[in-house]
């Protein structure tokens, strides 16, 4: 007799929520289709209807993310948009979604996937207007700061389904301020985390977690209104879900909640044989981790080290219309904020995805069902310890993607379908963060969400978008100066576009843009940089060059207070030419930090203090002597472009008009372009050649620590990536590079302790390891 | 929704009307789009040898007229190498690996550090046109980046015979 089917379970029709999600991930195993939905009967015999529910459905769920933005203080959640809602099936497989950051349309699923494999069902218990929280990202979440309510939904008192909102909350009590901090190296530094807690029943929350929630975070409420968003919206979409069943049947609901998965994994497909071609792409994405430095204050000294984080990716689409995405050769999950869930490494592709290949508004699992992963087990994005922590794993989750857009595009742009193609998104930096006691006298923290409004990389058509876009919201914002003003006791001297940070091409990199904030009126006030600085993680494309990458500068000491009382010229607009300074020649020489060193940790800033927030271009399509002349004019006309660059990189005269206005000298530009052309040669060297030499530096160990140390790790987590590397240089078998070798720690290398190694918890796999 | 080719060269030139480029944006692919892109192509290069798949704007797998093999060929006519092979390893190329030659191409403190990144220019021998840039730390294998089943593309997905290939 077997004992679990007599247990009357919760979901519509008896199951337990176990038993129901078995029998769905074993009919998906078993046909090949979502659910063993060879058939999509409620599509085929009431198109009409099915199209009405998710029309309605859809509606509703992004009505319920309007308004209930509103309700949130936070800048973030209200400027910026940094919130989703989702709408899941019984199996917690996402059946559509908002806008925003969709992300998360994987993250809330693994959640309630982790409460369904460790039955939740019997303890704590799951009953109709229950709230839950969940913001861990062992199981899946992305980063602390996204926090997850999550509602079930009961029709007749059988469970039908779960709806879920998040928001990106502005502070988690990390060991810094800001949502996204760099101070701490383990998960126990990275603030309140919360594993699938009940925090509410009849819809209301408990007075525990109030009390308990409220003094784990230092903005105190921005964190209450943030969830009362939440809740507000998961609960404006299950009174939809109640009227559509109550209008529709609930027969057609639940059909709809499983073939709408389904039509999406068939949509993916479709897209995939109608846009791309078949075939092996190879790309890789890389960000600097520069830990070695006196302004990186982190408590362990294994930690201080310099590293570079590598992803190389092999795409390969199958004469089916299927795909595989294999990431063998990536880096170990390392001591710092930048490592990142299996899901969301995954789920963040699909946020790619609806940009080009899936631009419908049937955005849900079904995609994630029609890719294969591989993620090997231990690498950054995977990885096999639970003292990891998360806090920052945008670093490298924009630096990895970025690779995949060339992949694609090499696809699109063999097809003809040019207006598809993009070289690449903008590295999403730089984070403005701190906080201390605010313009309020109040324990505050902050985290600029500007670069929200990062360049855009070029199409094959078309320049990139400047400060217009981020990779994780399609919707990006740069937000009011007036209401950061009001947020952040930072005032603005200037906010202007980042000439030259967008990539070279044909086409251009989008540019940034920069701000400079003067701090005023703020008390016991610190603030750091997190951004990429010596590597600029995105590469242009066939012919087009990478966007510029980071740096800082912050002034301290400043004399601004004397300078403004006397009348005196002070720092205004942006830092134009950092080759060419003017700020620094208006402040105190001694306080000033200019420099690559774009990660730091917690540092004194005070009134009439300066920091500038550096927003990344993205990169550029096509060889830059191809470019239209005039153009090359107006982006230096515009600030754009540095009017240097001009002839070193695009060879483009320039001739001043009267009207102090450049425009392109035509017959001058052609001269330069074809000198520059025989220069190239000139300088240019057959690959083979270069192959030799770089082989003989190989041999002799001819590179800096940090770089040895991530083909050394990489070696490790990645045999067959190894072997190609060996292959490619021809290297003998005693070429060995091992990280115990290098003169640098490797904690972890050797020892680590997964999350499911702890008694009672079944973590859930998402991809091949 | 099919476009002409008048508005397919537009495209190609950079000049496709903002109207129709939205409508080429949100809503399904021209299936004839691939056939179209050819022609026109076909019609810029110099030289006579068929294109079977573009590989950059100035880069093409062809069938060379003469002996039906397929080669990857610039825009100047200089022939790489056989179709399967990684073109690159048969180019031209500068590699940018010191502060000076990296700040050629960006302001100083915004250009990538050259012990941590370079980045790898290849030409094409014959004109000196910039077909593809690297940017990856020392020591990086030159990627191979596109092996495509052109095969299947053209029967199974397109529907179109395979251009003749000489072993």
């Amino acid at each position: 007799m077997n004992m679990q089917t007599d247990i009357k379970g919760i979901v519509r029709g008896g199951q337990t929520l176990k038993q129901h999600r078995d029998e769905i991930m074993a009919k998906t195993k078993g046909t090949g289709h979502y659910a063993g939905l060879t058939e999509r009967a409620l599509h085929k015999e009431s198109p009409i209807l099915y199209n009405k529910l998710f029309s309605r459905l859809r509606a509703g769920v992004v009505d319920a993310r309007e308004t209930a933005k509103k309700i949130a203080a936070s800048p973030i959640v209200e400027q910026e948009g940094e919130l989703c809602f989702t709408l899941y099936n019984a199996a917690g497989d996402s059946i559509l979604t908002s806008t925003g950051i969709i992300i998360h349309v994987g993250t809330m699923g693994a959640a309630i996937k982790y409460m369904i494999e460790n039955d939740w069902e019997s303890n704590p218990g799951i009953k109709d207007k229950d709230i839950f929280c969940n913001n861990d990202s062992l199981i899946g979440n992305v980063h602390p700061c996204d926090i997850h309510t999550i509602v079930p939904i009961f029709h007749e008192g059988e469970l039908i389904g779960w709806v879920g909102g998040v928001t990106h909350v502005i502070d988690t009590g990390a060991v810094g301020p800001g949502s996204m901090t760099t101070g701490q190296v383990q998960r126990f530094g990275d603030g309140y985390s919360v594993t699938c807690r009940k925090i509410g029943e009849n819809d209301e929350l408990k007075r525990d977690w109030l009390h308990e929630s409220q003094r784990a975070v230092r903005t105190t409420r921005y964190w209450m209104l943030d969830e009362r968003t939440r809740v507000a919206g998961c609960h404006m979409i299950r009174k939809l879900v109640e009227e559509v069943i109550a209008e529709e049947g609930i027969e057609a609901y639940w059909k709809f909640a499983y073939e709408a998965v389904e039509h999406g994994r068939i949509g993916l497909q479709n897209r995939i044989k109608a846009m791309t071609i078949p075939g092996t792409y190879r790309q890789v994405g890389f960000v600097d981790v520069p830990y070695n430095h006196e302004d990186v204050r982190v408590p362990s000294d294994f930690a201080k080290v310099d590293t570079i984080m590598h992803t190389p990716s092999e795409m390969t689409i199958r004469k089916d219309g299927t795909w595989r995405l294999d990431f063998e050769g990536s880096s170990r999950w390392g001591w710092h904020t930048y490592n990142a869930h299996s899901v969301s490494f995954t789920s963040g592709i699909w946020v790619m995805m609806t940009q080009t290949l899936i631009p419908t508004e049937m955005i849900n699992d079904g995609a994630a069902y029609g890719t294969e992963f591989r993620l090997p087990k231990g690498t950054w994005m995977n990885p096999d310890d639970r003292r990891v922590a998360f806090a920052y794993s945008w670093h490298f989750l924009v630096s990895s993607w970025t690779a995949l857009w060339r992949g694609l595009s090499r696809s699109y742009f063999g097809r003809g379908y040019l207006e598809e193609v993009n070289a690449g998104n903008a590295n999403t930096s730089n984070w403005l963060q701190g906080g201390g006691f605010n313009q309020y006298d109040e324990i505050h923290a902050v985290n600029s969400f500007e670069c929200a409004a990062n360049g855009v990389g070029a199409s094959a058509i078309a320049d990139g978008i400047s400060h217009a876009a981020a990779i994780w919201n399609p919707e990006g914002d740069m937000g009011d100066m007036e209401i950061w003003e009001l947020a952040e006791p930072l005032v603005y001297l200037g906010r202007q576009i980042k000439a030259s940070s967008g990539g070279a091409g044909k086409y251009r990199g989008g540019c940034g843009f920069e701000s400079l904030r003067m701090v005023w009126n703020a008390k016991d006030w610190t603030m750091f940089f997190m951004g990429n600085g010596h590597i600029s993680s995105d590469w242009g494309l066939m012919g087009g060059y990478p966007a510029a990458s980071g740096y800082r500068f912050a002034a301290h000491d400043t004399g601004l207070k004397e300078k403004i009382a006397n009348g005196d010229p002070i720092p205004f607009g942006g830092d134009t030419d950092p080759e060419h300074p003017t700020y620094d020649a208006m402040v105190n020489p001694e306080g000033i930090k200019r420099d690559k060193q774009a990660i730091t940790t917690e540092e004194m800033f005070k009134d009439y203090d300066l920091y500038l927030n550096y927003m990344r271009g993205g990169p550029g399509f096509g060889d830059p002597l191809d470019r239209e002349a005039q153009s090359v004019a107006e982006d230096v006309n515009g600030g754009y472009l540095l009017e240097r660059f001009a002839e070193t990189v695009y060879g483009v005269v320039l001739a001043k008009g009267a009207d102090g206005l450049f425009a392109a000298d035509e017959a001058g530009t052609e001269a330069l372009r074809a000198q520059i052309r025989k220069d190239r040669l000139a300088k240019a060297q057959p690959t083979r050649e270069w192959m030799a030499r770089e082989r003989e530096r190989i041999l002799a160990k001819d590179a800096g620590t940090h770089v040895q140390q991530m083909f050394a790790a990489s070696f490790k987590l990645g045999p067959k990536w190894e072997e190609g590397f060996r292959k490619f240089w021809d290297l003998p078998e005693e070429w060995q590079l091992k990280e115990e070798d290098l003169p640098i720690p490797s904690y972890g290398r050797e020892y680590s302790m997964d999350l499911s190694d702890l008694p009672d918890v079944k973590t859930v796999k998402f991809v091949e390891e | 929704m099919a476009y002409t080719k008048a508005k397919i060269k537009d495209l190609v030139d950079g000049k496709i009307d903002r109207d129709t480029l939205q409508t080429m944006l949100s809503t399904p692919k021209d299936a004839d789009r691939f056939v179209k892109y050819l022609e026109i192509l076909q019609e810029q290069v110099p030289w006579d040898d068929r294109i079977i798949l573009p590989l950059g704007p100035k880069l093409y797998i062809v069938q060379r007229a003469s002996d039906k093999k397929w080669v990857v060929k610039s825009q100047a006519g200089h022939e790489f190498c056989d179709w399967r092979e990684n073109w690159k390893l048969h180019a031209v190329m500068r590699v940018r690996e010191t502060p000076e030659e990296m700040e050629e191409l960006y302001p100083k403190l915004m250009a990538p550090s050259s012990d941590w990144q370079v980045i790898r220019e290849y030409y094409c021998p014959k004109s000196g046109d910039l077909l593809d840039v690297e940017a990856p730390t020392p020591w990086y294998p030159v990627i191979h980046d596109f092996e495509p089943d052109i095969d299947a593309f053209y029967t199974d997905w397109l529907g179109l015979k395979i251009p003749e290939r000489a072993a």
